[in-house]
């Protein structure tokens, strides 16, 4: 589904190379993990995938169900399938949450050339999913992510992601800022959208919410590299010991 | 005395171009004022009140022409019941015009009120008050030789709102019209103003509010694009009455809205809020003045400008507290968001407070589309071109919430997303 190869990726603004060679493939349904400690380069990763300004590709490539991601605008990615889930999802006052959901799920469909979903197809669907994530009407109606605790936010992430159906989901650090039951409450509504048409990969510090979202690969990643894959056993290991061992052990 | 040497032979050229409208009631008020234009003299590129805004083209003699806009949109607040009053280039047209009577509230025209009238001590009495500390010699000029305008009473409150519609059809139009208004105690009244009113226009607004009344007014001034404006509001607020203002601009190669608040009654509230977008030439300048003179008064200013293009947006607003105006709340933002390198902003933010016992805020900020938000939406699939129609809502949303009215809020965000659609740029 998601194929990277040889990604290099510096910033823009200064000579400064974040990304050294990404080699990730993530097949369709499947739940990659990335791990690593701070400045490894996950949260860059993330942003390059789905097209966000101010980094510079330096080589390699990136492709989505054998589309060019890195040749797209970010909306173009979106159209396409990708989704990011945001480690800090953006406040947007004045800008209700109905509104942007149904603006964004419209313009995907008019991109890929599909009608635009009526008012009551949407309201219908919106409510539907919105209530297996515990969101509520007020919830739905207030401007996009303002007021929101952190776990709305986050649960907010996962309604998107419900009513946009992208084929790759990308989760950066989905568990930041949440509590045991907010955290339980957003992997029950990945693992709901787990699919065999779907790939994930999650970005995250710990090992507690791939408790709760099983990955089938856990790719250690340094120093804008991936250093290590394995299987689950790998993210045990470093909620263990920590990062040190396996940094030692590929230096 | 005569007025400043600079300014002499500018101010004798346009009184020569009016006629002095004469007898009825409002003749001392004209005279008075053409005695204080006379002295004063009006607006010139050096007054430090007119820094950021040139106002020679608001002085000449002639107005400069401007082309007609045409529009086949849906009239404003077309969906509403109103009473419509309407001016064509400052002309009234009666058949265009509903009759004027209605419950709870007299309207009658300036131009036709002869006898003793209730507007005889109001007339021109709060733009006088509002002439210090700062001159405001167009609003002089303008009850000076108002052609024209409405009387409007409220006793009690009336069923539906009061719709002043302008419009614009010679492209040389020079229209001066001057509207007073007076809100009992207890009365509650809503006046909406709309449409490009003349090539050039002068518009006066006195408000006075008694003891518990209330006045809300929702005002959008668009689109021609070569029109001229200068309006001014001065409203006076007695004890525990309210005042709420919203104007939003479209187009406009000049116009300058100035108000002038006095709150003189203890526990009354002052809201004015402005949005306006501007492509091009567009200019644009809000001018407040808000005195706290009582206690335990609030007062808040918001002003919002999208500009693009080569647009300029001029904010100067300042509150004043004089010594007696204890637990004073007031409250001023003005921000712009300016889409490109080419548009600017001037803000002149003040405070002047003699009181201790105060809580007064200020801010102004200028700055660009916020890049982060712009990629959280263009991330889910939004264009970026809608995506940043919707950020400029999103920015316009403070001023807008001002309204309080839910339908009138909901016509002006109409309004702001089709003029953003027609402007947008793929």
């Amino acid at each position: 589904m998601l194929e990277i190869k040889n990604l290099q990726v510096k910033l823009e603004e200064e000579d400064k190379q974040i990304l050294k060679g990404v080699d990730l493939t993530v097949e369709a349904g499947k739940v990659h993990a990335i791990m690593g400690p701070n400045g490894s380069g996950k949260s860059t990763l993330s942003y390059v995938l789905s097209g966000k300004g101010g980094y510079e590709v330096t080589g390699g490539d990136a492709t989505l169900a054998g589309e060019d991601l890195l040749d797209m605008e970010a909306e173009e990615r979106a159209a396409a399938g990708l989704f990011l889930a945001f480690q800090y999802p953006v406040e947007i006052p004045g800008v209700g949450n109905m509104t942007f959901l149904r603006t964004a799920v419209n313009s995907q469909r008019k991109a890929r050339g599909e009608e635009e979903m009526s008012a009551a197809d949407f309201l219908k669907l919106v409510r539907a999913k919105a209530k297996d994530l515990k969101i509520d009407a007020d919830m739905l109606k207030r401007p996009v992510n303002v007021g929101f605790s952190g776990g709305e936010k986050k649960r907010n992430e996962i309604l998107q992601m419900a009513m946009l159906e992208p084929k790759m989901c990308i989760l950066d650090e989905t568990d930041s800022g949440l509590d045991v039951d907010a955290m339980k409450l957003v992997a029950e509504g990945v693992n709901a959208l787990r699919d065999e048409g779907r790939g994930f990969l999650v970005i995250t510090h710990y090992q507690r919410l791939l408790d709760h979202i099983k990955p089938d690969v856990v790719h250690i990643m340094a120093a804008g590299r991936i250093v290590k894959t394995g299987g689950p056993e790998l993210a045990l290991e470093v909620e263990k010991n920590g990062y040190a061992d396996i940094l030692a052990e590929i230096a | 005395m005569a007025a400043p040497l600079v300014k002499q032979d500018a101010t004798q050229a346009r009184l020569d171009a009016l006629d002095l409208p004469t007898g009825g009631w409002s003749t001392p008020a004209r005279q008075d004022a053409l005695a204080r234009v006379q002295n004063m003299g009006l607006p010139h590129a050096r007054d430090e009140y007119w820094k950021y805004t040139k106002p020679a083209t608001l002085v000449d003699a002639t107005a400069p022409k401007a082309a007609v806009y045409e529009t086949d949109e849906a009239p404003m607040f077309g969906d509403m019941d109103r009473l419509k009053i309407v001016f064509v280039d400052g002309v009234f047209d009666a058949d265009a015009s509903d009759d004027l009577s209605l419950e709870g509230i007299t309207i009658d025209r300036l131009s036709d009120a002869k006898d003793i009238h209730w507007a005889k001590d109001l007339y021109g009495a709060l733009e006088v008050k509002g002439q210090d500390p700062v001159e405001r010699p167009l609003a002089a000029l303008n009850t000076a030789f108002a052609s024209d305008g409405v009387l409007i009473h409220a006793t009690k409150t009336p069923s539906k709102p009061v719709n002043l519609i302008y419009k614009h059809q010679s492209d040389s139009s020079d229209a001066i019209l001057h509207h007073v208004v007076k809100v009992d105690s207890g009365a509650s009244l809503t006046v909406l103003e709309n449409g490009p009113a003349a090539a050039r226009f002068n518009k006066c607004l006195e408000v006075d509010i008694a003891d518990g009344g209330a006045f809300h007014h929702v005002r959008t001034q668009g689109r021609d694009h070569e029109r001229r404006a200068a309006t001014h509001m001065f409203a006076r607020l007695g004890t525990e009455s309210t005042f709420k203002s919203f104007t939003m601009t479209v187009n406009g190669v000049l116009t300058r809205n100035e108000c002038v608040i006095e709150l003189t009654g203890d526990d009354a509230v002052a809201h004015i809020a402005g949005a306006c977008m501007g492509d091009g030439d567009f200019h644009h300048d809000d001018t407040v003045f808000i005195t706290h003179d009582a206690v335990n008064c609030e007062s808040r200013q918001v002003f919002k400008k999208v500009l693009r293009n080569g647009a300029t947006g001029v904010f100067q607003g300042k509150i004043l507290v004089k010594p007696d105006a204890q637990k004073t709340d007031g409250y001023q933002i003005s921000q712009s968001l300016l889409l490109d390198e080419d548009s600017q902003f001037l803000a002149k933010p003040e405070l002047e407070i003699y009181a201790d016992d105060v809580a007064c805020s200020h801010g102004s900020t200028s700055g660009a589309i916020d890049e982060d938000a712009l990629f959280y939406l263009q991330s889910r699939g939004i264009p970026h071109s809608i995506a940043q129609d919707l950020l400029v809502l999103s920015f316009l949303a403070e001023a807008v919430d001002e309204i309080e009215d839910e339908a009138l809020q909901e016509e002006i965000l109409t309004r702001a997303e089709a003029w953003l659609s027609r402007h947008r740029k793929d």
